[in-house]
């Protein structure tokens, strides 16, 4: 039966209604079920909480001893510390956000130009050896990526891409078109091949076919793919610590590690730009929630 | 439209899979003509071949005159229903009839009426504005079936076009597509591993056995006189009795003594086999004339007939189709004999077709 991703998301909701066997125990196990998870959620949420908390606290509040919860006077200083230097213009934090969208945004859009048809031929053709292929593929993630940071950064210099966006931008392509294959490689085994041939026996090339009407089907698993992707390079660590040096080619995360570990910590601003390094990912994850859980439940739905 | 001639078509996939071993077929213009075959005998890897969806290792394919080995599917001028429809799922009916007109470039008015002839011709009207997932299992595969009529191609191909359709709705399909390939007069090749599909549809059926043809011929040929063990197993249901023979005096005997009437020029010293169709036995009366000994080991109240499985000395199994009106108990003792012509022989060693 022909279905659309759309509708295979559909009937995600109906999975809430628990068949009978799943009620025994009834009450008391959905007691113990919420509690359980109230305290996950006050375990992982309060860092969280307290890096907000911090970030609008004026810094006498941040130091006080008793901590201060609730009564606190609210300030937008760090915030405003955030993107302007101190003494006017831009901060030098705001650059390395802006560095962090080129780099994460640039190496995702690479990634999936690159992954999705490569997933596609995978998925679709028989090539040689396939299932070594593609094992080679995942291999290249299988080891941390501090791992080959100092080989890479060997390379880098004989090649002349340390310090530079450029640089950053390669390597986290070359770390997320592996996983753009095997996730979307999943999707495309999902789209029915009979719409190809169908489309080619219509009377277009193998390329249209895929372009207009199996690259449709596949939004929603590119989107949940893209996302992955570019929170992995928007948070990436290691790399843009080692490979980077100066703050017109830093990203946020060594930028805001770097703000730590002078005489004095100015904790506020950390928590501020932590605040403001998280949003964007936060919002883009929330936009597209639809689609991530289309992707990520897709495999499960039988067509 | 256009006749379609493969011949010594092979097909080996990459992983070394030989799907079609060896097959020629000579397909006449406007005939419907049905690959009839076991699942994995190489029957869709044949017609996508023919649609230039795979690629044949060797042999050569020719639609009409042209030989298209080396066309893309696109410039074959075929139209092929797919088991799994196919159908566009962003695209309303309408839509999904336009589309391989619009790829063709034509004109809008022309799209328009040609749609709606197809609609009219598949009786879609109130379906045109519908998405696919909207539609049921038998109108998805109407509107597939309308959407490779709209382009008027030499001619369609179908892989088991029914198999995802209840009994009922299959039967009307059936009728259907009969009547309109009548009509419009173009080359149909139809793909299915039904055998009631494949006798009441087609004007010929080829029989398909591990990648080669092992019959083709009429339905009634095909159920006459299969042309190997094969497809003597293969058609009918229940299928033919195969019951080892030996000439005698120039009769044809069991080793039972159950005698049948003997096809002109049997070979002589070969171990023969004789395919005995059940509706050319008759369960008797014990003791009835030209009958043997035999024993009811049960039978199967179809309605409109019974049939009989009953052993008689040798031979287990045999089955004998009856009209509802005769009756014998299970175990009961009883007579066979056979009733019909001459049935087909086939030689044991080589499981061919001798007289
Ligand atoms: N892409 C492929 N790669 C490798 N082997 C294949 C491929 N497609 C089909 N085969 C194999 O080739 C043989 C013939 O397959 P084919 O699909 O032509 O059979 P079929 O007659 O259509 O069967 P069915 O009635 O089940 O549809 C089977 O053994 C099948 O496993
Ligand atoms: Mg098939």
């Amino acid at each position: 039966m022909a279905l659309s991703v759309d509708e295979a998301v559909s009937t995600g909701p109906a999975r809430d209604h628990a068949p009978p066997s799943r009620r025994f125990g009834g009450r008391g196990r959905a007691v113990l079920e919420v509690a359980l998870l109230t305290v996950l959620a006050v375990v992982m949420l309060f860092p969280v909480l307290w890096m907000i908390e911090t970030s609008i606290k004026e810094n006498r509040d941040v130091y006080a001893i008793p901590a201060k919860f609730f009564d606190f006077k609210v300030t937008m200083e760090h915030f405003k510390d955030v993107f302007v230097a101190s003494g006017g213009g831009r901060s030098t934090l705001s650059a390395s956000f802006l560095n962090s969208v080129l780099v994460a945004g640039v190496s995702t859009a690479l990634a999936t130009v690159l992954g999705v048809p490569a997933a596609w031929a995978y998925s679709r053709f028989s090539v040689k050896a396939k299932k070594d292929q593609l094992f080679f593929i995942l291999s290249t993630r299988f080891m941390p990526p501090v791992v080959v940071v100092i080989p890479i950064f060997l390379m880098y210099r004989q090649v002349g891409l340390i310090d530079t966006k450029l640089g950053l931008i390669l390597i986290y392509t070359a770390f997320n078109v592996p996983f753009t294959i095997w996730m979307m490689k999943g999707f495309v085994d999902e789209v029915p091949a009979e719409y190809e041939d169908a489309a080619m026996l219509d009377g277009y090339t193998r390329l249209q076919a895929f372009w207009r009407f199996t690259l449709p089907l596949l939004l929603p698993g590119i989107a949940a793919t893209a996302v992955f992707a570019l929170i992995f390079s928007w948070n990436e660590f290691v790399f843009a610590i080692f490979l980077t040096s100066s703050d017109d080619v830093r990203t946020a995360p060594p930028a805001i590690a770097g703000l730590i570990g002078g005489t004095t910590v100015d904790w506020g601003l950390v928590a501020a730009a932590s605040v403001v390094f998280a949003l964007p990912v936060l919002v883009f994850a929330y936009l597209v929630r639809k689609h991530l859980v289309a992707g990520v439940t897709l495999g499960a739905v039988r067509r | 439209m256009a006749g379609i001639e493969v011949s010594a078509l092979h097909k080996r996939y990459p992983d070394g899979t030989v799907a079609v071993d060896h097959v020629d077929l000579s397909i006449r213009d406007g005939e419907l003509f049905v690959m009839l075959g076991p699942s994995g005998c190489g029957k869709t890897t044949t017609l996508r071949a023919v649609a230039g969806l795979e690629r044949q290792t060797t042999g050569d394919i020719r639609i009409g005159d042209t030989l298209v080995n080396d066309l893309p599917p696109a410039d074959r001028d075929i139209a092929m229903v797919f088991q799994f429809y196919a159908l566009y799922p962003h695209l309303r009916t309408r839509d999904n009839l336009a589309f391989p007109l619009r790829a063709e470039g034509l004109p809008k008015a022309e799209v328009r009426e040609r749609v709606e002839e197809a609609a009219r011709l598949m009786r879609l009207g109130p379906l045109l504005d519908r998405r696919p997932h909207r539609l049921s299992g038998g109108e998805q595969q109407r509107v597939a079936l309308a959407r490779a009529l709209v382009r008027r191609p030499r001619a369609f191909l179908m892989d088991e076009p029914l198999t995802n359709l209840d009994a009922e709705l299959r039967a009307d399909m059936r009728t259907e597509i009969k009547h309109l390939q009548g009509e419009l007069g173009t080359t149909m090749v139809y793909v299915t591993h039904d055998q009631v599909e494949a006798m009441s549809l087609g004007h010929r059926i080829a029989i398909l056995n591990k990648g080669r043809v092992e019959q083709i011929g009429t339905p009634l040929e095909v159920y006459d006189r299969p042309a190997s063990l094969f497809c003597a197993a293969f058609i009918g249901s229940p299928p033919m009795n195969l019951i080892e023979v030996e000439v005698a005096d120039g009769k044809l005997r069991s080793q039972g003594g159950l005698a049948l009437t003997p096809p002109p020029d049997l070979p002589r010293d070969r171990r023969l086999v004789a395919g005995v169709r059940p509706e050319a036995l008759e369960v008797t009366e014990p003791g009835a004339e030209h009958s043997v000994p035999a024993r009811v080991v049960s039978a199967e109240w179809l309605g409109d007939e019974i049939i009989y499985v009953v052993d008689h000395d040798g031979h287990r199994d045999v089955r004998v189709r009856m009209p509802p009106t005769v009756r014998f108990a299970a175990d009961a003792p009883v007579g066979l004999r056979h009733t019909g012509g001459p049935p087909p022989v086939y030689d044991v060693s080589t499981e061919e077709l001798v007289a």
